[in-house]
């Protein structure tokens, strides 16, 4: 019996014809990393494999790897097997990883969206035989509104605080999500002022040639109540802390899938949540998973049990595989303490 | 039912009461007089008749949706509320109209009428033409249980501000078994001497925890104790030859105490009397245990059987009404004076029994009693301020509760659920264990106690170190302890442990604790001996 292309370990998904790791969790050898977030670019492997877009990011944040880099769509060839990395649309640089062996093709999805934001890469899909799929809002109650609307609505709120003498706090995730945001937002209704976590990652995308608007870093000497009718861009971590009170009268907002839900809305939120997410909703996911023509599907992140159910139920065989990711919850707080 | 959206909008979107209240008043001021009225009445706890099942509901939803039920089913515990999964998992609407609210509740009590299919029909078209917001409240006004941040009192606040009105006299307006169906808002609200509801009861007076010891409450003598009881706080209104018995929640009880109607015999018309619902052994003269009141709980007709095994008792401690006059502004004591007056004299069988004071010479000694309570079947003392008036709602001041500590166990989590609604992404429903030998037996879940960046660690951990998985339950390895609080604990057959516990709640995380060092069965075993 052949061995299978990629199988599930304790350190994460494991490639035995090449010897690599895929996102893996624990300290290994060789690491192929879809995209820079916390919880999927991890430190202490030996060696790391990421695109060309992701490996500013991940320097940024890594420090010194080792690091080798790969263009999308360029194949490499691992031991007995052959990769390649494909956008994944979900944040600058991040990539599905396709790996063959022996004629067979399996993919990791990292995490994805299947909408194009005009900002990241746009999601490519990858025809395979086996398709390892994020599923964080793989139930059907998680559909998005167009990313057009909800810019209307970040906007229409932005301008009515500016109107009412109140800055607009919107949190966001430090990678991603915040530049995501700065690429929608109407600049000319005030100034856009970024906590250090934001900032930082803007400087390393714009040297990238990232197209992204002015923005003003908060520093401690900052006088943040002179930035009249401010929006101000923080990780949500940072919302509610001393930081955050600096900026005199606020309307706090938090753009996430998870505002979909009013609890979680009325939990995380302060005053206003908008529906704006970097992962696929449940249409998304359908959508990308048919594209693929995968027989398989395995499903890691989210609601993998009630995920995997439905598919199979629509004739995949489906299999739900354990995970460490932790979401970006994890990505929040890792920003922050970087921050 | 635009406007009523953008009020539920306007106040779903800020946590500040003033925001709420003048986004209230604004709609009172605007809306038509029957939208008005329906609005009071859904945000003080009435709703239409329910004219469709949730199961349809969910049946007709899946199949608009396109998604199997069961998909529906799962995707409600994690929102949390069937309403919103419904308007949730539907597509778009295809059209757009703005008709009011009382017309889509007058359409929905029409539905009782017509057969099923037209049901089905009707509601399908009403989820077309309405919004993802709109669609959410058509459906709230269906299921019921409109929990959106809005209370009672704050809705009273900004009618009083819409109306001119003292917001006192409304609150007494808005109590009692009024529906939209046979009221006005003319009648209920600005009529000059609307005709006085007989079954009225008033604004019950609630009592503030008090955490710091009583010394700070200045003189002992100023002050009068009784036992705080565990059982249901009803007010108990005699008028015109009838009774009613109304539960805090202002839910109308009197069906389900039938006990209660021989207080007639002994009580004249025009007293109400403020006390606690309890389950009485009348030859022990002591409460029975919470569990033996829980029987009848919920229940809207008793069996012979049960009236035997669990009858209920009012325990009265405040007269808010004698001879038909409100005695709310007369002063603790004599209140307390004219009711033992009223009730001393009643016979032993007389369901209606004066909750007795405790006296006390200083506040020590009051802690000493207060160490007791369990003896008493309580779980505390109530301080209430000998000169204070009957106030209306959570009032700091004159009124306390000093509950006993809780009883506490240390306990190793075994197994983890998702939360829902508000909790959604976050493990937040535990199983807890206690040692027996060398195997953790599981006797208790607990959701609450945690704070949400705690709920958010242990959610990471769960996620790590899932062992198994039942479904939606994970089972973890044992490895945390946490300390868990609760009121009181009871033999219980149905429980592997053999025991249950009232009110169990995570009150700390043992991060100090080792595993092997939380407490054992043997030690659950002697709490039931001592307290059960």
């Amino acid at each position: 019996m052949t061995q299978r292309v990629l199988t599930f370990t304790e350190r994460g998904i494991y490639c035995p014809a090449g010897d690599f790791y895929i996102d893996p969790w624990r300290p290994v050898d060789r690491a192929l990393i879809t995209h820079g977030h916390a919880d999927h670019a991890r430190e202490g492997h030996a060696r790391y494999l990421a695109t060309e877009a992701a490996a500013p990011v991940m320097r940024y944040r890594l420090g010194e790897i080792d690091l080798e880099t790969i263009r999308y769509g360029e194949t490499r060839r691992i031991g007995d097997a052959t990769v390649s990395f494909h956008p994944a649309g979900h944040i600058p640089g991040s990539a599905q990883v396709r790996v063959e062996v022996g004629g067979e093709v399996w993919v990791v999805s990292g995490d994805y969206k299947t909408e194009k934001d005009g900002f990241c890469e746009d999601f490519e899909p990858v025809t395979c035989h086996s398709f390892i799929t994020e599923c964080t809002f793989g139930l059907p109650v998680f559909t998005w509104e167009s990313q057009a609307t909800v810019a209307e609505e970040i906007n229409t709120w932005w301008a009515k605080n500016a109107a009412e003498g109140r800055t607009s706090m919107l949190g966001a995730y430090s990678l991603g999500k915040a530049q995501r945001l700065l690429a929608l937002v109407d600049p000319s209704i005030g100034p856009v002022l970024t906590h250090g976590a934001v900032e930082g990652t803007n400087g390393v995308l714009r040297a990238q040639g990232y197209n992204l608007p002015d923005t003003t870093q908060v520093l401690p000497d900052t006088d943040a109540k002179s930035y009249k009718g401010a929006l101000v861009l923080a990780p949500p971590s940072a919302l509610g802390t001393p930081w955050a009170r600096r900026f005199g009268p606020v309307s706090a907002a938090f753009a996430s899938g998870w505002m979909r839900l009013r609890g979680v809305r009325r939990r995380r939120a302060g005053d206003r949540g908008f529906v704006l997410s970097d992962h696929a909703d449940w249409d998304g996911l359908i959508g990308a998973i048919r594209e693929t023509g995968a027989e398989n599907v395995y499903c890691t992140h989210g609601y993998t049990d009630i995920f995997a159910r439905w598919l199979k139920s629509e004739g995949w065989n489906a299999e739900v595989v354990p995970t460490e990711f932790g979401g970006e919850e994890d990505e929040d707080r890792a920003a922050t303490e970087a921050a | 039912m635009k406007d009523f959206a953008r009020l539920f909008t306007a106040v779903d979107q800020t946590t500040r009461t003033t925001a709420k209240t003048k986004a209230l008043a604004e709609f009172f001021r605007e809306a038509s007089d029957d939208d008005k009225l329906w609005t009071i009445a859904l945000f003080s706890g009435r709703r239409p008749k329910r004219a469709v099942t949730t199961t349809q509901l969910r049946e007709w939803a899946s199949e608009r949706a396109g998604i199997p039920l069961w998909l529906l089913e799962e995707s409600y515990p994690i929102v949390g509320d069937l309403a919103e999964t419904i308007a949730l998992v539907l597509p778009p609407a295809a059209q757009e109209t703005d008709r009011p609210l009382s017309h889509w509740i007058k359409d929905l009590g029409g539905l009782a009428q017509v057969d099923i299919d037209v049901r089905r029909g009707r509601i399908l078209a009403a989820w077309d033409q309405l919004d993802a917001t709109e669609r959410f409240l058509f459906n709230k006004l269906i299921t019921g249980g409109w929990r959106i941040g809005v209370s009672q009192k704050l809705m009273t606040r900004a009618l009083a501000q819409a109306t001119g009105q003292d917001e006192a006299a409304l609150a007494l307006k808005l109590m009692g078994g009024w529906t939209p169906d046979d009221t006005t808002y003319h009648d209920l609200i600005e009529a000059e001497d609307a005709q006085a509801d007989l079954s009225r009861p008033y604004p019950f007076y609630l009592a503030y925890q008090l955490d710091d010891p009583a010394a700070d409450l200045g003189s002992p003598d100023d002050w009068q104790a009784e036992w705080k009881w565990d059982g249901i706080r009803g007010q108990l209104v005699v008028r015109g030859g009838a009774h009613h018995l109304w539960s805090r929640g202002e839910e109308l009880m009197t069906d389900r105490f039938p006990e209660l109607a021989r207080a007639r015999d002994f009580l004249p018309d025009g007293t109400v009397i403020d006390g606690e619902v309890m389950a009485w052994d009348a030859e022990a003269r002591q409460p029975l245990p919470f569990n033996t009141l829980q029987q009848r709980i919920g229940r809207k007709t008793v069996p012979k059987k049960l009236l035997r095994e669990a009858p209920v008792s009012i325990l009265a401690y405040d007269l808010l009404e004698q001879d038909g006059a409100d005695l709310r502004d007369v002063p603790m004591q004599d209140r307390r004076a004219r009711l033992d007056a009223l009730i001393a004299g009643l016979p032993e069988d007389a369901p209606v029994l004066p909750s007795p004071l405790v006296a006390f010479s200083d506040w020590d000694d009051l802690a000493r009693q207060r160490a007791t309570a369990r003896d008493f079947r309580a779980e505390g003392v109530m301080l209430k301020r000998k000169d204070s008036p009957y106030l209306s709602g959570r009032k700091k001041g004159d009124w306390w509760k000093w509950k006993l500590d809780p009883l506490t166990i240390d306990a190793v989590m075994i197994y983890a659920q998702q939360g829902s609604g508000r909790r959604a992404n976050l493990f937040t429903d535990f199983t807890f264990a206690v040692w027996d030998g060398d195997a953790l037996v599981p006797f208790t879940k607990a959701y609450s106690g945690l704070t949400d960046a705690e709920f958010d660690k242990i959610t990471r951990w769960v996620r790590r170190n899932t062992v198994e998985r039942y479904g939606p339950v994970r089972q973890v390895t044992p490895h945390h302890v946490f300390e868990i609080a609760f009121e009181g604990i009871q033999a219980s057959p149905r429980h592997k442990s053999g025991v249950a516990l009232r009110f169990p709640r995570m009150s700390r995380w043992r991060h100090d604790k080792p595993k092997d060092e939380a407490n054992t069965l043997a030690d659950l075993k002697d709490m039931l001996a001592a307290y059960g």
